[in-house]
């Protein structure tokens, strides 16, 4: 029997260390395991039987107590946390290549990852295979780069083998800036091996000596394993010098970031690992060229390189034959926002949006209405429910005016003002952008502005037609993509909900309730009590009334902080 | 006026407001590797919990770099402080799921719990509050991190809850 608890950074912050603690004190054998991607249904605990498999979900203390008896053969009501049948079959219906063994195995075993037929595929590259056969291999698979742009990765893979230098350098982005995405760290923190196992294939491919992995240091998790992870390869002489008795030696080391979401640009990245500002540099030269120290290097993000293993295993063609005509494979989305079942998912490219909102994700949380996803993060765009049954491929997503990016999905539903989400999403952008660039320094925070203006009931008529021009000038001025795509998240908002930025600017209204400044707060008489909570709460003055009597609020002096709508406890204060 | 971008003189570590020599292996190890400098920050903020100024300058002269470009490098990275903070340092997270799941309302709680803006310390020395961009936690949010631990499912009630468990806690 083999009992395993779902441990990644989702899973120990819902509570899996105590559980985990719980079980291995009473209970030899118990396993930790990475993200299996219901992050809905966290603390999650496996336990197999030959080839019986019982998985047990939101496991409270109780449900542990309950576990263990179950194991032990004692009468028990584990069966209460049993995982529904509709979930395991969600999980089950997802085809995984770069999820394969997250949530499957110990990540921190490199034995485990070598049963799973781990390192085969870079011992076959490297034993079996010439660079040449690797590249070409990856050509057939189709795979393109998934960290945002979308380029064909043997492209970039043949540009560094071109290049003339002895030292050449692997690099591995995993600078997982996006806000709402988090597949990457999943990978690290549940498969480390298999990014291990892409970035020596790429290796091999190019001709590089030295990998460096760039992690965002809000991922200590993903450092500490991946660290552990790299050590155990060396002692296994996977990393090192002479490897396979090949000739090839390689090794990799990890770098921490220090935070900046510019540093996913692949110049910018460089930049930072050279000890500088993480500011993008003039390309060409590409990275492939002139990348780190000048030297030819190759640039991929985890995601893509976890594909890379499975690919070898089992050929580029096997891989080709999933997804669409301009987009193979599959793709990891990180579902989160307003959604029923939010967690990381693995879809076949090709599904459409209504697949992965409502097949997978179950649909909109408290059973609201679905009003728009956001893919892509601060690069990409809001995609509306008219738009639902669009497919996900590169091209198609790029149609909508988002982009792919690296699989951020945030949902939202009627409660969610996109004009908001617009002002965020550039806020983002400036305190994000690096400053090199006139029109992206300024001219961010010049559309940030009248965004604020229009949440703050100060918008004026012809604020869209100039938000759009200066995104225009935005998109041209900028060198790196940052600038390029930060008007993005803006211009599809005015796109698909131009009736918002109307109501927010002609009429001063918020119709999701979201822009405080716009909202008028009263006083329901029916349920007001009159315990005068709200008018010692009010930092205003602006509530009165007697003892047990309906209150009243003066708009007048009302300052919209909503501190009488969270004290009442009769929900008397009407939010319009 | 004395300009300090003079790089010949010898930096002194004596009277720094910090002892410099528990980050001396560091400075040592990446004196001559080129691209250190961002490594030694962070194992500089990791000993000190911040960066003063006079540190700054020393690292500057035994790294053979300019001041400027220290203090370049420190102030376009978030991760770097050049204040102190309190005892517990709060990572509020401010991504997209967190602020559609109303992370300006648990910033609001902790504001009004704490009486202090962001990266200001709390009376008490015990807290910092800073708004970060994502930790990565999206199927938890609105979610934040404290002493590397990260709590998930926020409500304004839970968030003053878990400020007075680490409360009782540090002054323990």
């Amino acid at each position: 029997m083999r009992i395993t608890v779902g441990m990644g950074s989702c899973g120990i912050a819902a509570g899996a260390s105590e559980i985990y603690k719980l079980l291995e004190e009473n209970e030899a054998g118990v396993k930790v395991t990475g993200c299996i991607g219901m992050c809905y249904l966290e603390p999650v605990v496996n336990i197999y039987n030959g080839a019986e498999e019982k998985v047990f979900v939101k496991v409270d203390k109780k449900g542990a107590e309950e576990i263990l008896k179950l194991i032990k053969g004692e009468e028990n009501s584990a069966d209460e946390y049993a995982a529904s049948r509709e979930d395991i079959e969600l999980l089950s219906a997802q085809p995984r290549i770069a999820l394969q063994n997250c949530g499957m195995i110990n990540p921190e075993s490199i034995d485990e990852y070598i049963e799973k037929d781990g390192y085969k595929a870079a011992r076959k590259c490297i034993n079996e295979m010439t660079p040449e056969d690797v590249i070409a291999e990856l050509k057939t698979s189709g795979l393109s780069g998934r960290g945002g742009a979308g380029f064909p990765t043997w492209f970039k893979w043949q540009a560094a083998r071109d290049s003339e230098g002895e030292q050449k350098y692997v690099i591995c982005n995993a600078d997982e800036g996006d806000p709402g995405a988090f597949m990457d760290r999943a990978v690290i923190e549940g498969d480390p091996h298999a990014l291990i196992e892409g970035i020596m294939i790429a290796a091999y491919a190019i001709g590089a000596g030295e990998g460096i992995v760039y992690v965002r240091a809000e991922y200590p998790l993903a450092i500490v394993r991946l660290e552990k992870a790299l050590e155990q390869a060396r002692e296994k002489g996977l990393l090192g010098e002479n490897i396979f008795d090949s000739g090839f030696s390689f090794d990799i080391r990890i770098k921490a970031g220090a935070g900046a979401f510019v540093c996913g640009e692949e110049t910018a990245l460089i930049a930072s690992l050279e000890g500088e500002r993480g500011m993008p540099r003039l390309k060409p030269p590409f990275p492939a060229q002139k990348g780190y120290w000048g030297k030819p290097s190759n640039i991929n993000n985890v995601e893509t390189y976890a594909n890379v293993p499975w690919i070898i295993r089992n050929g580029g063609a096997a891989f080709c034959a999933i997804g669409t005509e301009n987009s193979k494979g599959t793709k990891v989305f990180a579902l989160t926002g307003k959604i029923a079942k939010g967690g990381l998912v693995e879809v076949p490219m090709g599904k459409t949006i209504r697949d992965v909102v409502y097949g997978v994700g179950g649909g909109i949380k408290d059973g609201k209405a679905f009003k728009a996803v956001q893919v892509g993060g601060p690069s990409g765009g809001c995609i509306p429910a008219e738009l639902i049954d669009t497919v996900i491929d590169y091209r198609t997503l790029a149609e909508t005016g988002a982009i792919m990016g690296s699989g951020g999905m945030v949902v939202m539903d009627e409660t969610t003002c996109m004009v908001d989400m617009a002002r965020f999403f550039l806020d983002f952008t400036c305190k994000e952008s690096c400053g090199k660039c006139v029109h992206c320094r300024i001219g961010n925070v010049r559309m940030l502005e009248i965004l604020e203006r229009i949440c703050n009931g100060e918008g004026q008529s012809g604020d869209t037609q100039l938000l759009s021009e200066l995104a225009a000038q935005i998109k041209d001025g900028s060198l790196c993509a940052l600038g390029q795509t930060a008007p993005n998240p803006v211009l599809t908002a005015i796109r698909y909900f131009s009736n918002e930025f109307e109501d927010h600017i002609e009429h001063k209204k918020c119709t999701a309730c979201q822009c405080k400044p716009l909202l008028t707060y009263e006083v329901d008489n029916e349920k007001c009590t009159g315990c005068t909570l709200c008018a010692k709460k009010c930092p205003a003055d602006a509530i009165s009334g007697e003892l047990k009597k309906p209150h009243i609020i003066d708009n007048a002096k009302c300052i919209k902080c909503g501190k009488c709508a969270d004290a009442c406890r009769f929900r008397a204060i009407k939010v319009s | 006026m004395n300009c300090n971008c003079n790089a010949h003189q010898e930096p002194r570590s004596e009277n720094l407001s910090v002892d410099a020599g528990l980050i001396e292996q560091e400075l040592i190890k990446y004196a001559d590797i080129k691209g250190g400098l961002i490594t030694v920050l962070q194992k500089a903020q990791e000993t000190y919990g911040w960066l003063p100024s006079d540190l700054l300058e020393y690292i500057a002269g035994r790294m053979g770099v300019g001041l400027a470009k220290v203090i370049g490098v420190v102030t376009f990275y978030t991760q770097f402080r050049t204040k102190p903070v309190g005892k517990n340092l709060i990572l509020l997270c401010q991504g997209t799921a967190c602020h559609v799941n109303g992370s300006s309302d648990i910033e609001e709680a902790i504001r009004d719990y704490l009486e202090v803006e962001e990266g200001e310390i709390s009376e008490n020395g015990l807290f910092t509050y800073n708004n970060v961009a994502c930790l990565g936690c999206c199927s938890l949010s609105p979610a934040m991190m404290v002493g590397g631990k990260t709590y998930g499912n926020l409500t304004k009630e839970s968030t003053v809850k878990i400020l007075k468990e680490i409360e009782k806690e540090s002054s323990r």
